[in-house]
C-alpha cells in the first residue's frame, strides 16, 4: 500500500479528486488489493454514519423552551393529541363558519380595540416576510387544487349542491382573507392579523383538501 | 378510479411540505402552538446533531439554546431552502458558537494527535466492545466536527471550511484521518 495514494482515498471515494489523479489512482487500485481493501473500508465507514439513527432526548424540553420564548401560556400538545374525525357536512359548515367569524374578526382587529399581547413593530407597508415567504408556493398549490377541482366539476364527478355549498365556502374564505390582507396592509405589525391571515390561508388549503377527500370517494 | 382521471390528492411528502410552511408562516407569525409542532417534528435530529458534536450532557442544554434562537430567527427565514435546512444550520451555527466559548473559558485548543493516536490503537476490552457512534464521540475534537458535518450531515468541504474558519485541504484531510480510525469500529 503506498501512503500517497491512501491520503488520496477519501477524495477518490467522494469524487472530488481532479480527473488526472482519479484514473492514476483507479490505476493503481488495479493492482493493490491493501488500497482497495482499505477503499472497501472506508466506503462502509461512510455508509454507517449516513445511516446513523436520530433520536430524541429522555425529557421532553418544550416546557424550557416554552418558558423561554414567553409562551408561558402555552400547553403542550402531547398529551392533548388526539384524532378527530368530521363528517362532510361538518366540515363545509366549520368551513363557512370559520371564515365568517374571521371576517369578522378582521374587522374587529382593524376597526375594535387591539387584543391584548405581544405586538411587532410597526414597519413598512411591504407584507410580512412569512407571507412573501410562503406565497408562491401557496398560491401554486391552490391553484393546482383548484384545477382539479374545476376538472372533477365538469366530469360530473361532484353532484352540484356538493359544489355549490364548496364554492360559496371558498368564496367566504376568500372574502375573509382579502379584509385580513388589507387590514394587515394598514397594520403590518398587528401580531393577530398576522395569525389571523396565516390561519385563514391555511383553513382554505384544508378545505380544498377536503374536497379533493370527498372527490376521490366519489 | 376511472383510469385517465386526475386525482386532487398530494403525495403525503408534498402535504407535510405545505402543513410545515404553514407553521412555519403561523410560527413566525408568534404562533407558540405551530412553533412547538416544528418543535416535535425536528427534535431528534437537533438534539442528536448536539449530542454528538458536543458532550451528551450539554445536549439538552444545547437543543433548547438552538429552539430558542430559531425562534427568534424566524422573521429572517425566506423560504429559500426547507426549514429543516434553515434550522440544522443555525444549529450548527449555535453549537460552534458553545464550543468558542467553551473554548475560551478554558483558555486551551483540543490536543488533536494524540486523541487520534488514542482513538486508532486497540479499543476493545474483554467483554466492552465500542459501537460506532461511540468511536465517533472519541475522535478528536477537528476530525469529529468535521465527520460529523461532511459524512452524518451531508455539508461540503467548502461549506465546513466557512463554518469551522480552515482551509478546504484542512477539512479533507481531517475527514481522512476520522475516516480511517473509525473503519475498526464497523459493524
Amino acid at each position: 500500500m503506498s501512503d500517497n495514494w491512501t491520503t488520496r482515498l477519501s477524495e477518490y471515494l467522494d469524487e472530488t479528486l481532479p480527473p488526472a489523479e482519479r484514473h492514476a489512482l483507479a490505476a493503481h487500485l488495479s493492482g493493490c488489493a491493501e488500497c482497495t481493501a482499505t477503499l472497501a473500508e472506508l466506503r462502509r465507514v461512510v455508509a454507517q454514519a449516513q445511516a446513523l439513527e436520530d433520536r430524541p432526548p429522555r425529557a421532553d424540553l418544550w416546557p424550557v423552551i416554552a418558558k423561554r420564548i414567553g409562551a408561558g401560556q402555552v400547553v403542550s400538545l402531547e398529551p392533548r393529541r388526539r384524532r378527530l374525525s368530521f363528517t362532510v357536512p361538518q366540515l363545509l359548515a366549520a368551513g363557512i363558519a370559520l371564515a365568517v367569524f374571521s371576517a369578522g374578526g378582521a374587522w374587529l382587529a382593524l376597526h375594535g380595540r387591539r387584543p391584548a399581547g405581544p405586538v411587532f413593530v410597526a414597519g413598512t407597508a411591504a407584507p410580512p416576510v412569512w407571507l412573501s415567504a410562503m406565497q408562491p408556493n401557496y398560491d401554486r398549490t391552490v391553484a393546482e387544487l383548484r384545477g382539479a377541482l374545476d376538472e372533477s366539476r365538469r366530469s360530473g364527478r361532484l353532484d352540484s349542491t356538493t359544489v355549490r355549498v364548496l364554492e360559496r365556502s371558498l368564496a367566504t374564505i376568500d372574502t375573509a382573507i382579502a379584509q385580513a390582507s388589507r387590514a394587515l396592509a394598514l397594520d403590518p405589525g398587528n401580531l393577530y392579523l398576522n395569525q389571523h391571515l396565516a390561519e385563514t390561508m391555511r383553513r382554505k388549503l384544508d378545505l380544498l383538501r377536503q374536497a379533493s377527500g370527498i372527490t376521490q370517494r366519489t | 378510479m376511472a383510469p385517465g382521471v386526475a386525482t386532487l390528492r398530494k403525495d403525503p411528502a408534498s402535504a407535510a411540505a405545505e402543513s410545515e410552511a404553514a407553521d412555519v408562516a403561523l410560527a413566525a407569525s408568534g404562533d407558540a402552538r405551530a412553533f412547538e409542532r416544528l418543535y416535535r417534528t425536528h427534535l431528534a435530529r437537533v438534539h442528536s446533531l448536539c449530542r454528538r458534536m458536543m458532550d451528551a450532557d450539554q445536549a439538552d442544554d444545547l437543543t433548547q439554546d438552538v429552539f430558542v434562537r430559531a425562534w427568534q430567527k424566524l422573521g429572517t427565514f425566506r423560504g429559500e431552502a426547507a426549514f429543516g435546512t434553515w434550522l440544522h444550520r443555525l444549529a450548527v451555527n449555535v453549537i460552534l458558537g458553545r464550543r468558542k466559548a467553551l473554548a475560551v473559558e478554558r483558555g486551551r485548543q483540543s490536543s488533536e494527535p494524540e486523541a487520534l493516536d488514542d482513538l486508532t490503537g486497540p479499543v476493545e476490552t474483554p467483554g466492552m466492545t465500542m459501537d460506532f457512534e461511540q468511536a465517533i464521540g472519541r475522535l478528536p475534537d477537528g476530525a469529529k466536527q468535521v465527520f460529523l458535518l461532511h459524512d452524518v450531515a451531508g455539508y461540503r468541504h467548502e461549506e465546513i471550511a466557512t463554518m469551522l474558519g480552515i482551509v478546504v485541504g484542512t477539512s479533507k484531510s481531517q475527514l481522512h484521518h476520522a475516516r480511517m480510525a473509525l473503519r475498526r469500529h464497523l459493524d
